[in-house]
């Protein structure tokens, strides 16, 4: 072996195609989850009750603290012998909380960054706390979130490859198992490159449409 | 114009920030239909007393009597007290993600539950009167600064409130932009309402003003008709700061 011969590359590229589906499917309950714990951990995070902030700073700062595939190996080979996780669930667990703290920051930066007038506008007009949150500050905040989150959604998506170490048959331990048998490693690693650059390429086309669609109209500035 | 019907009364109110005192002992009393223009330097602690009025500050002590409802510090349900007090603020806070029309309804809306078409038609009717209606279907970012601030008022007004509070409204206007925004204030006061302005505008202080306090340093240093404080002021401050204003 030893010389690349990428004229190989079409006849095994269909064959990736299952495990790209896998690898859609792990991202896609990471980040289901992850926006879910997010959403709870960053409102909590900012709310005005010292109680419930404590918890959110303590899920934070461990998550953000250790790293993924630590946190994989963890759940799947880690907690055994208190409860079995099969692999799959595990991942989908692990990328779920991993992204629900990063997601929990990008929802707190966005709230906080709305600025003070909005909020004192609308309890002006006589509206309660939860009527500001919802009509007022939200809206504003979600728009604003939008680039950091795609942001995520991409990492999230190659992270996926991780969960490859806990045997969940994605993309990346695809590649790996085909080489070891073809051993044509630089050859399997490009096909899987390709897929993940298509994935990752319609990600970022669909996060700037949403991103275009929202900013119309109102981010226009007359001066 | 002018009914004897007190509408706001402060009683000794008092306000720190951290351990800094803003507000020192303020008592005041507004009455129905009167215009009231408060001056001062900046960290006299004007916009914090106006601020105070619909609790947007929390006064540690003292107290606001708005309209007969008598309020401190514990009261709950302060959104109820503060549909009565429309609020206009120096940088608009106009809502970006709404048309002006949107933002002009939102009060009617969410917080007294109107119907869309009715609060439409209040919409219209506020957007009239301060020259905005052609405007109704823009967002906020595509008009100017005086655009703006006359649908901030508009977007007061359409709550129908007893008072009108105005925190530095043109201070943050080009030149050119100021006279608009005083003309739609100058035919609110004529049309009777209550309203309490903290301006520089030294000019609609004289024309407009039934009574005008200074400030310093967190106490109401001296009040009295536009007369009386521009041609005869009594207090060596107030004195100083008009030298320098006018």
């Amino acid at each position: 072996m030893g010389v690349w011969d990428f004229s190989v590359i079409p006849k095994y590229f269909t064959s990736f195609l299952p495990y790209a589906w896998m690898t859609v499917r792990v991202t896609f309950f990471g980040i289901l989850i992850g926006l879910g714990l997010g959403l709870l951990f960053g409102m909590l995070r900012i709310s005005r009750f010292k109680i419930v902030q404590l918890p959110a700073k303590f899920y934070i700062w461990l998550i953000r603290g250790t790293p993924l595939l630590l946190q994989l190996l963890f759940i799947y080979n880690g907690l055994v012998n208190v409860v079995k996780i099969d692999a799959l669930p595990s991942a989908f667990i692990a990328l779920g909380i991993h992204n629900g703290a990063y997601i929990a920051e990008i929802v707190r930066g966005a709230i906080q960054s709305i600025d003070r007038g909005q909020r004192e506008a609308g309890i002006s007009l006589g509206m309660t706390q939860s009527q500001v949150m919802q009509r007022i500050v939200l809206p504003q905040a979600v728009k604003r979130s939008i680039p950091p989150l795609s942001n995520q959604f991409i990492i999230a998506l190659k992270d996926s490859s991780l969960a490859s170490a806990i045997t969940v048959p994605e993309l990346l331990l695809h590649a790996r198992q085909m080489a070891s048998s073809n051993f044509r490693m630089m050859e399997m690693l490009t096909i899987a490159a390709i897929y993940y650059l298509i994935m990752t390429t319609i990600l970022t086309v669909f996060a700037n449409l949403i991103e275009k669609k929202m900013r119309a109209g109102d981010l226009k500035r007359v001066v | 114009m002018k009914q004897n019907e007190k509408i706001i009364e402060i009683k000794n109110l008092n306000k720190w920030f951290g351990k800094l005192q803003v507000l020192k002992n303020i008592d005041l009393t507004v009455f129905q239909g009167e215009v009231v223009v408060i001056i001062g330097a900046s960290g006299s602690g004007k916009s914090t007393l106006l601020r105070c009025i619909n609790f947007l500050e929390k006064p540690q002590k003292g107290t606001i009597t708005i309209d007969g409802d008598e309020l401190t510090v514990k009261t709950k349900k302060l959104h109820l007290v503060r549909r009565e007090v429309g609020m206009v603020f120096q940088h608009f806070n106009l809502f970006p993600h709404m048309t002006v029309m949107g933002n002009v309804t939102e009060g009617l809306t969410q917080v007294k539950k109107m119907d869309k078409s009715d609060a439409t038609k209040i919409g219209e009717k506020m957007l009239d009167k301060v020259g905005m209606l052609d405007k109704a279907d823009t967002y906020p970012s595509m008009i100017s600064g005086g655009q703006k601030q006359r649908v901030a008022i508009a977007r007061a007004l359409a709550m129908n409130p007893k008072i009108m509070l105005f925190d530095e409204p043109t201070s943050a206007l080009d030149p050119e932009l100021v006279g608009d925004v005083l003309l739609v204030m100058k035919k609110l006061a004529a049309d009777g309402m209550t309203m309490i302005v903290v301006t520089h505008e030294m000019g609609f202080a004289r024309e407009v003003a039934d009574r005008i306090i200074y400030m310093d340093e967190g106490k109401i240093v001296e009040e009295g008709t536009p007369e009386d404080i521009y041609n005869n002021p009594q207090n060596e401050r107030t004195k100083e700061f008009l030298s320098r204003i006018l």
